[in-house]
Formats: C-alpha cells, sequence, structure tokens
C-alpha cells in the first residue's frame, strides 16, 4: 500500500480530488444554507456547451481555455434563471431544470457539430459527465490549487458580507452593506469551484461534492466558521479516500467512489452527531420515556423542597407526596425506587427529601421540558 | 408631547410602491417625529411591511423621497437598526445567541476586518438589555419564538442607532416577553430614540405608541394617538369592519 | 416505414409521454425531482440489465419504477428528518444512487457491456433497426410500441384522476378531508415519472428526458390559467419541440436530442418574449403605457395636493417633478405632454396648472379613498 502511496499518478489525483473537495466543501456550505443546492447541478449541466464552443472557436484543448468556456456559460445560465424567476411566475426549479437539461442540450448539438471536423478528437462526452480524474497532470492540479486558493482567499475577504447574505440579506442591506454584490461574487465564485470540479468527478457529481460535506458538518457544529472548515476538510478527505481507494481497486472510477464515502460520510453525521443526530434524538426520548411515573414524583419532591431553599434536608410527609400523586401510584414503591438510584432519601420515619442529584436531575428536567416547547 | 416642525425624525413624500403596474403604495406622505413611539396600522396587505422597506431602501419605489434628520437617506449607514419579521428569517441557520446579535456589527467594519472584543462586548451588553444573557451560546435554531425577538432586537440595538424600525415586534410572542419590549422600548424613547414600528394589534395602540399612522395603500392619517386614532379614521382605514369598545379601543371583525 | 420517420414518431409519442407527468411535476415544483429520478434510476437498470442482458426489456421498466419510487422515498425520508433542506436532500439522494450505479456499471459482470452513453443520451438513431416482430410481420419499432403504451398509460391517469390532480396541486389539506389520499396519487406520478423516464431513454437518454418534462410544460405555464389548459398546451409545445428539433436535426446532421432540447429551450424563450399580454415585450410595451398613465395620475395629484398652497409656485414647476417624482427630464416632460393632450393640465410659462378636468380627476382620484381596498 505504501508503494502506492507513492505512485505519482495517485498523488496528482489526489491532490486533485483533495483540492476540489476542499473548495467545493467550503462554497457548497452557503449554496445549502441558502437552500440553493441545486444551482451546482444546473451549473454544472449548463457548462458543457460553453466548454465545447470554447474548443470550436479557439482550437484549443488547454484547460484554463476550456473553463473560461465553462464558466461563461455557467454564468449566463444563472443571468437567464434570475431574468425567467424574476420576471414570470415560473417557481425557480422549474427554471433551474430547464437550464439545465436545454443547455446541456445544446452542448451536445455542438458535439455532434464537434464529432465532423477532421481536427477534432472528441474529448468524449464520458469525460465531461463523470470525469477523468486518472488523466489529471501535474499541470492541472496546479491550476485548480491556484483557483482554489483565490476563491478561498476571496471566502474570507468577504465573510462578513457572505455569513449576512446566507443569513439574512435584506437585514445586511439595511446596514449599508452591498448584498447585491455578495450574491454575484458566491455565484462566481460557485462557478469557479464546479469548473474545477469538472475534471476530476464530472458534471452529475458535482452537485453532492457541493452538497453533502456541507450537509455532514452542519451536523457537527452551530457555528458557521466552523462549519464551512469542517465541510472543506471533509471534502479533501473525501477527494484523497476516493482516490486512494479508486486506485487500490481495479475498474472502480474515481468520482462515484468518492461521492460514495462522502455519502457515507453524511449518513453516519446524520446518525451520529451529537444533539442533533438520530441517534442521540431517539436515547432521548427513551430517556424521558423512561419510568414515566417517576419522574413527576421527584419533580413533585423538588417542587416541595423549593419552598424549604435554606433546609434541603428538610422532609416531607409520604401524605402529602401521596394526595399529589394520581391514585394509581404506589408512592412508597416509587420512592424507593428513587432512593435506589440516588435521587431521593429518607430523611425519617414517613419523611422524603430530594438528594443533590434529585435537585439536579429535576432541574435539567425542567430545562429540557423549557427547550422542547421551543419548537 | 408635540413635536416642532423640524423635529422630525424621517419625512416620506409622495412616496409609491407599485409591483407590475399594481400600487402598494400610492403617494404617501408621513413624518416620523423624533423621540416618539410610532405605529403603523392597517389591514392586511395594506403595505405596511413595504412601507418599512421602502424606507430603508429595500425594495424600490417608482416615486418619492425619504429624509433622514433632514437629509435625504442615500445609503444607510447606521441611522436606522432594523428588526425584520421574525418570520422573514431561516432559523436553523448555525449561528448561536452572542454570534447573531455581532452581525449587527457588521456595517461599522469594513472589508477583511473581523468583529473583536469591542462588538462583542457590545454585543453581550445588547443581549443583556433584552434578558437573554443566559442565552448567549445558545444555537438561534433553539430559540422560542418570543426569545427569537429579543434576539432580533438585541441586534438592532447593537448598532445604536438613533431610529429603531420594527416589523410587528409583537406578533406570536409571550405576554412576558410582549411586556419587557415594551418596557424596552419606552426606555429607548425615553432616552431621546425614534421608534417606528407595524403594529398588527389594534387594541394595544394607545398603550404601547405616542403616534399613529394608519395605512391602507394610501395614508389615511396620521399624527398624535389622541387625535388619529378615532372611529372614523379606522372605519376608512379598515373599509367598515371597525368595532370601537369602550375606552377607546378598537377592534377589527374579521 | 422509413427510418426517419419512425425516429420521427418515437420521438413525438416519447415527448407527449413526458409532457403530461411533467405538467403536474412543474405544478407541484418537483421539476428537480424529475432530474434526480432519471438519474438515479441508473443502479435500478443495471441491475435488470444484468439479469435480462436486454435495454429492452419489460424488467427494466419494472426495476425503473422501484428505483424511482425508492428514490422518491429516501429524498422524503430525508428532508423530513429536519436536518437536512429538500433541495440538499434531492442533491444527496440521485448522487448517491447515480454513483452506485456508475461503479456498478464499471465493476458489471465481466462481459457484459452496457453502454452508458446510451443510457444517458440515448440512440435513437438505432430505434427504426429494433423492430417488433409479431407473427412474423414487422409492425414497428418496439420502442414506438413501448413508448405508446406508456403515453396511453400516463393519458389514462390524466383522464381519470383528472379532478384528483388538480385538487392535489392546489391544496393537498382539503384534497385529504375529501376522502382520497393525496399520497397514492402522489406516488402513482412518481412511478409513472420513471417508467417514462426509462422508456424515454432509448429516445433521448436519462438527461434530456428532463428537458422533455420540464421545458414544454414551463412554457404552458407562461400562458394558460387552468389545469386543463395547461396540460393541452405541454403536449402541444411538446410535439413542436420535437418536429422543430428533429428538422433542425436532420438538416444539420446534429444530435436530434440534443436538437430537440435546444428546440424546447428556444421555444420557451420566444413564447416568454414575445407572447401576447404574457410576454415579456409585450408586457414593457404596456407598462410603459401604463406608466404614463399612471404617471398623469400621479401628477394631478400632486398638482392639486400643492394647489393653492404657499408652495405651489415651487412645486408646479417642471423640475420639481424631477425631484419630488423622481422622474427623468426626459419622462418627465413625456408626462407632461401626455398630460397635456389628455387635456389634464395646462402649461402656464414656468408653471403646470390643472384643467378643470384635471382638478376633478385629481378630487376623485383622493377622494376615492385607497385604489383597492384590502379588508
Amino acid at each position: 500500500m505504501l508503494e502506492l502511496l507513492r505512485d505519482h499518478t495517485l498523488q496528482v489525483v489526489a491532490a486533485g480530488a483533495g483540492v476540489l473537495g476542499l473548495t467545493a466543501g467550503a462554497l457548497g456550505s452557503f449554496a445549502v444554507l441558502r437552500r440553493q443546492s441545486l444551482l451546482g447541478d444546473a451549473l454544472s449541466h449548463a457548462a458543457l456547451p460553453g466548454i465545447v464552443l470554447a474548443f470550436l472557436l479557439t482550437g484549443s484543448k488547454a484547460p484554463l481555455t476550456l473553463m473560461l468556456g465553462a464558466a461563461a456559460a455557467g454564468w449566463l445560465g444563472t443571468v437567464a434563471v434570475g431574468a425567467v424567476v424574476r420576471r414570470s411566475r415560473l417557481p425557480y426549479d422549474s427554471a433551474l431544470g430547464m437550464l439545465l437539461s436545454v443547455f446541456f442540450g445544446f452542448g451536445l448539438v455542438l458535439l455532434t457539430v464537434l464529432a465532423k471536423r477532421p481536427d477534432a478528437a472528441q474529448a468524449g462526452l464520458k469525460t465531461f459527465l463523470f470525469g477523468q480524474a486518472a488523466a489529471l497532470l501535474r499541470r492541472d492540479v496546479a491550476t485548480m490549487a491556484v483557483l482554489a486558493a483565490i476563491t478561498l482567499l476571496l471566502l474570507l475577504a468577504a465573510w462578513k458580507e457572505l455569513k449576512l447574505l446566507a443569513c439574512d440579506a435584506p437585514f445586511g442591506e439595511s446596514l449599508g452593506l452591498a448584498m447585491g454584490r455578495a450574491e454575484a461574487l458566491l455565484r462566481v465564485l460557485l462557478v469557479v469551484a464546479i469548473v474545477i470540479g469538472l475534471q476530476t468527478v464530472g458534471v452529475v457529481l458535482m452537485a453532492a461534492m457541493l452538497v453533502a460535506p456541507a450537509v455532514a458538518a452542519r451536523q457537527w457544529t452551530g457555528r458557521l466558521g466552523p462549519m464551512v472548515a469542517l465541510a472543506g476538510a471533509l471534502g479533501a478527505a473525501g477527494g484523497v479516500a476516493g482516490a486512494v481507494l479508486s486506485s487500490m481497486v481495479p475498474r472502480l472510477p474515481t468520482g462515484p467512489t468518492v461521492v460514495l464515502i462522502l455519502s457515507v460520510a453524511v449518513a453516519t453525521s446524520l446518525v451520529l452527531a451529537p444533539h442533533r443526530g438520530l441517534l442521540w434524538r431517539w436515547l432521548r426520548q427513551r430517556r424521558t420515556r423512561r419510568a414515566p411515573h417517576l419522574d413527576p414524583l421527584l419533580m413533585h419532591l423538588y417542587a416541595l423542597s423549593l419552598q424549604h431553599p435554606d433546609d434541603p434536608e428538610h422532609g416531607h410527609r409520604l401524605g402529602v407526596l401521596r394526595t399529589m400523586s394520581p391514585r394509581e401510584v404506589d408512592v412508597p414503591a416509587a420512592l424507593e425506587a428513587l432512593a435506589a438510584r440516588g435521587l431521593a432519601q429518607r430523611v425519617g420515619e414517613g419523611l422524603w427529601a430530594p438528594t443533590w442529584l434529585g435537585r439536579r436531575e429535576a432541574e435539567k428536567a425542567l430545562q429540557r421540558e423549557e427547550n422542547a416547547d421551543v419548537r | 408631547m408635540g413635536a416642532a416642525e423640524g423635529d422630525w425624525a424621517m419625512e416620506v413624500e409622495d412616496l409609491t410602491v407599485a409591483y407590475a403596474d399594481e400600487p402598494v403604495l400610492w403617494d404617501v406622505d408621513v413624518k416620523v417625529p423624533v423621540g416618539q413611539r410610532m405605529a403603523i396600522v392597517g389591514p392586511n396587505g395594506a403595505g405596511k411591511s413595504t412601507l418599512i422597506k421602502a424606507i430603508l431602501g429595500l425594495v424600490p419605489a417608482v416615486a418619492g423621497e425619504v429624509r433622514v434628520f433632514g437629509r435625504p437617506r442615500g445609503r444607510l449607514g447606521g441611522q436606522i437598526a432594523y428588526v425584520p419579521q421574525r418570520s422573514s428569517l431561516a432559523w436553523d441557520f448555525p449561528t448561536d445567541v452572542e454570534d447573531f446579535v455581532t452581525m449587527g456589527t457588521y456595517g461599522q467594519l469594513g472589508w477583511w476586518r473581523r468583529p473583536g472584543q469591542p462588538q462583542r462586548e457590545a454585543a453581550r451588553r445588547a443581549v443583556q438589555e433584552v434578558g437573554m444573557q443566559e442565552f448567549l451560546t445558545r444555537p438561534i435554531a433553539e430559540l422560542s419564538g418570543g426569545q427569537q425577538q429579543r434576539v432580533l432586537l438585541a441586534r438592532a440595538l447593537v448598532q445604536k442607532a438613533p431610529i429603531l424600525v420594527l416589523d410587528e415586534p409583537f406578533q406570536g410572542v409571550d405576554a412576558p416577553t410582549e411586556r419587557a419590549i415594551v418596557a424596552l422600548l419606552n426606555q429607548l424613547a425615553g432616552e431621546g430614540k425614534t421608534i417606528l414600528a407595524v403594529h398588527h394589534d389594534l387594541q394595544t395602540v394607545a398603550e404601547y405608541f405616542d403616534w399613529v399612522a394608519l395605512l391602507n395603500i394610501r395614508l389615511i392619517a396620521a399624527g398624535p394617538v389622541a387625535e388619529v386614532f378615532t372611529e372614523d379614521n379606522l372605519r376608512v382605514t379598515f373599509g367598515g369592519r371597525v368595532g370601537v369598545l369602550a375606552g377607546g379601543r378598537a377592534v377589527t371583525g374579521r | 416505414m422509413s427510418a426517419e420517420l419512425a425516429m420521427l414518431a418515437v420521438a413525438v409519442v416519447t415527448a407527449l409521454a413526458c409532457a403530461l407527468p411533467g405538467t403536474v411535476l412543474v405544478l407541484r415544483r418537483l421539476a428537480l425531482v424529475s432530474d434526480a429520478i432519471s438519474h438515479a434510476i441508473l443502479p435500478g437498470i443495471v441491475l435488470a440489465f444484468f439479469l435480462t442482458h436486454d435495454l429492452n426489456s419489460p424488467l427494466l421498466l419494472i426495476a425503473a419504477a422501484g428505483t424511482g419510487l425508492l428514490t422518491v422515498v429516501l429524498i422524503e425520508t430525508v428532508s423530513r428528518s429536519g436536518l437536512v433542506g429538500e433541495d440538499a436532500a434531492i442533491g444527496l439522494v440521485f448522487s448517491a444512487l447515480f454513483s452506485l450505479g456508475v461503479i456498478l456499471v464499471s465493476r458489471g459482470a465481466k462481459g457484459v457491456h452496457l453502454d452508458v452513453d446510451a443510457v444517458l443520451l440515448g440512440q435513437l438513431a438505432l430505434v427504426p433497426f429494433d423492430e417488433l416482430v409479431v407473427a412474423g410481420h414487422a409492425v414497428g419499432p418496439k420502442a414506438l410500441w413501448s413508448m405508446g403504451v406508456i403515453l396511453l398509460a400516463n393519458l389514462a391517469l390524466v383522464v381519470v384522476a383528472f379532478k384528483e390532480l388538480k385538487l392535489a396541486i392546489l391544496d393537498a389539506p382539503h384534497a385529504a378531508m375529501l376522502g382520497f389520499s393525496p399520497a397514492v396519487l402522489h406516488y402513482a406520478v412518481m412511478a409513472l415519472t420513471s417508467v417514462t423516464a426509462v422508456g424515454a431513454f432509448q429516445a433521448v437518454g436519462s438527461i434530456l428526458v428532463v428537458a422533455l418534462m420540464v421545458a414544454p410544460p414551463a412554457t404552458a405555464y407562461l400562458v394558460s390559467r387552468r389545469f386543463s389548459a395547461m396540460l393541452v398546451a405541454s403536449a402541444a409545445f411538446a410535439v413542436t419541440a420535437t418536429l422543430a428539433g428533429a428538422a433542425a436535426a436532420f438538416a444539420a446532421d446534429v444530435s436530434i436530442a440534443g436538437a430537440m432540447a435546444t428546440a424546447a429551450g428556444v421555444q420557451f424563450a420566444l413564447v416568454f418574449l414575445l407572447a401576447p399580454r404574457r410576454g415579456l415585450l409585450w408586457q414593457a410595451r404596456r407598462r410603459y403605457r401604463q406608466r404614463l398613465e399612471f404617471a398623469g395620475r400621479m401628477l394631478v395629484v400632486h398638482l392639486a395636493h400643492h394647489e393653492g398652497r404657499a408652495e405651489a409656485a415651487v412645486e408646479s414647476r417642471p423640475d420639481a417633478l424631477h425631484r419630488h417624482l423622481k422622474w427623468s427630464h426626459p419622462f418627465a416632460q413625456r408626462v407632461i405632454r401626455y398630460a397635456a393632450a389628455s387635456r389634464l393640465v395646462h402649461v402656464a410659462g414656468p408653471l403646470l396648472e390643472l384643467t378643470a378636468e384635471g382638478r376633478r380627476l385629481a378630487h376623485r382620484l383622493i377622494a376615492e379613498g385607497p385604489p383597492r381596498p384590502r379588508v
């Protein structure tokens, strides 16, 4: 395996996938937060005609040229979608769907035009669709890295504006910050990220590169900065892991492998993350549902003890507790059960008080109630 | 307390906003006095939120002029603090209360500059003013309606602007929060700040506000509550389905 | 049947079959789900293909329907967790499934050749040569028959469940109250969408299925007011796009599917811009005329407001209009000319004066109260 890691091609592919994962993860966070996850997908498809036209017009297959073509087509696409949505009743998702498929269809037409030219060595639609990570050159990765660095720098520079854009754009506008320009910047950065990714994972899977790391990261943190950083890290890790795995296993294409690894990461995050994760939610629900008749009794004890703040060991009569509880509850047995759990103590003949632990449990339960009412 | 000519925090003239030829605000003239609490009331669709947004420049106006302290509004820069409608935000955004309120200081920082100690201090003080100091590290997604409203208010307060503009600040909040916000607004007005709020509850207009503007696409009337908040004006504003209870409290039948 | 006629027939039937579920999808804001389904059914088809080795086998249709439903169920489950937005859920699910499909293809049973290009881009050119043979007679391309059956199925659903569809689109809770389950209908539509997508692969491939499902209905959306009208218009636009695209493709010898998608897009653009009453250009003209009329009313009201008062001398000057009403000088001139021509104002030297008629209009506008009282 170590031999493998020293393989030059693998190093290049892994670096490329890593750079892509980092950029897409970071930028994708903003797209996801603004509920524009599929914009990346649409832009990826829409880039095809741009790439082919760039080749048709310039005759050059230099990555930078093709990237410019892709970027131009992507940009044109966002403008078109924006115009259609603003000036007609058509919903946003239909506009995106049209952008994606119509532009792509036009790209196909151009490809068939290309195929008839004598000088055409058609790069192959498959490359565009699925990426051809294995064909990445050091030069390509270097270009990608430079673009990624510029993108991340711009992201940092406009951090405040982008954060406001994603959280509450009208408020940002009311502060005097130019939200329109921030939005335009985000679109440009997104297009650049897509252009970086087309070579590596191809059109269809670009959406996942933008969305999966961000969704996974969101489950683990409640602040934007850490989320973006984590998304970038997850994206990069997924990219590298996918590249390594696909070189170890025969006939395993890089792009889809990366996406599957990231999907597993998302699923894991959704289940295991603390606070938000499904597993935690389930456990918490079980805890509150456990021993339903014990908790109210503890709460009664706690309520009574509040009346004697200076005397926490003040004993309360069994009879009083009996009156406070529903008739079917066997209060003495329940009290014994509480004592067994260390939450209550007998302080005298027929006199009970909550322990320090019991008081803390009661307070936590109250807090949980308050939070649960919140939704 | 009457305001003399020239004591206007904001002056709106001939303001007209239209979406695809449908007028949403038409030829609205209204002056907001300094240091008073002013409510904007009207039926649904009367353009109340739009008026606020147009004053702030968030929606384009087809015609009209807005002056702030005598000068044309231009690009906003710390004169007006905005508290939008609670429902207009996506509350599952990853941020906690302290960070959220700190965002209110972003207008004061230029490119590249990050919020530092002074900004966070200011945010913490604003959070304390609205009584949410125990929730500084709570994610905003876990806040109740009333808590959200307080936090929105804190985010506006941190700007220390002389004018505070609120869009339905009491919609869907619990009674203690409503009382707290009213007390806070009174305190701010006492300090000379100007308050302008879209208000949905006719019952409390007289109690919470000094001035009122009655709006239904066009301005029906504006001025001190005692003068303007009359049965006749309300009838015109709400198109007839208004009942006035004893004690001058009005209620709409809807 | 000539080859070209066969291709055309298949294309038209495919477009019609897509337009029907597409209309429902666009109205229910599920346009991108069609994109997701068309990508995500790949693993289902691949698995079925491994079993039957036949791209035209009906088993593929069943597998497609199943995978399509699975996709929809997964998307809904993920987004219902509350942890992931719906748009992100779509992106995640289809990417994961598609990646799985691609990997299955790559690693698939040796000796089995599944041409991914065919699945993604269709092979309309081969369709005429794959005929259905019944009792020794060739009765036409298989694709025509399968697509025809699908079209009939879609038609049947639309006709039989027309009222229910309409209700479900407009008002799901109300529909549930009336005793039928919008959920059943929803899944039926999704299943048919998946089946249609697979059937359409042969003609146009999966990516362009989206074009056929979204673009003609979107175009219809621009000009229809009623569901029934929109269905008919979708079908009509689908046919015209197909014919135009096919004609262009035959003439220029380019990808037919791509040309169809492009034609559908161009058609949308044309309707968007030029349609009478709804089209952009029309609206711009009407808006301009109305703007003048609107401005004229503002002018008389403005003059009436300040008439007879101290500031009249200032406010009635044409340059006051520029300041107060935010009219550029040229526009102000145009309004004045319009108002003068309509005999509402009268230019008295440097000032504007209301004519008697203008004053009447102004007072009427003012007295009328709100232009549209809302209660």
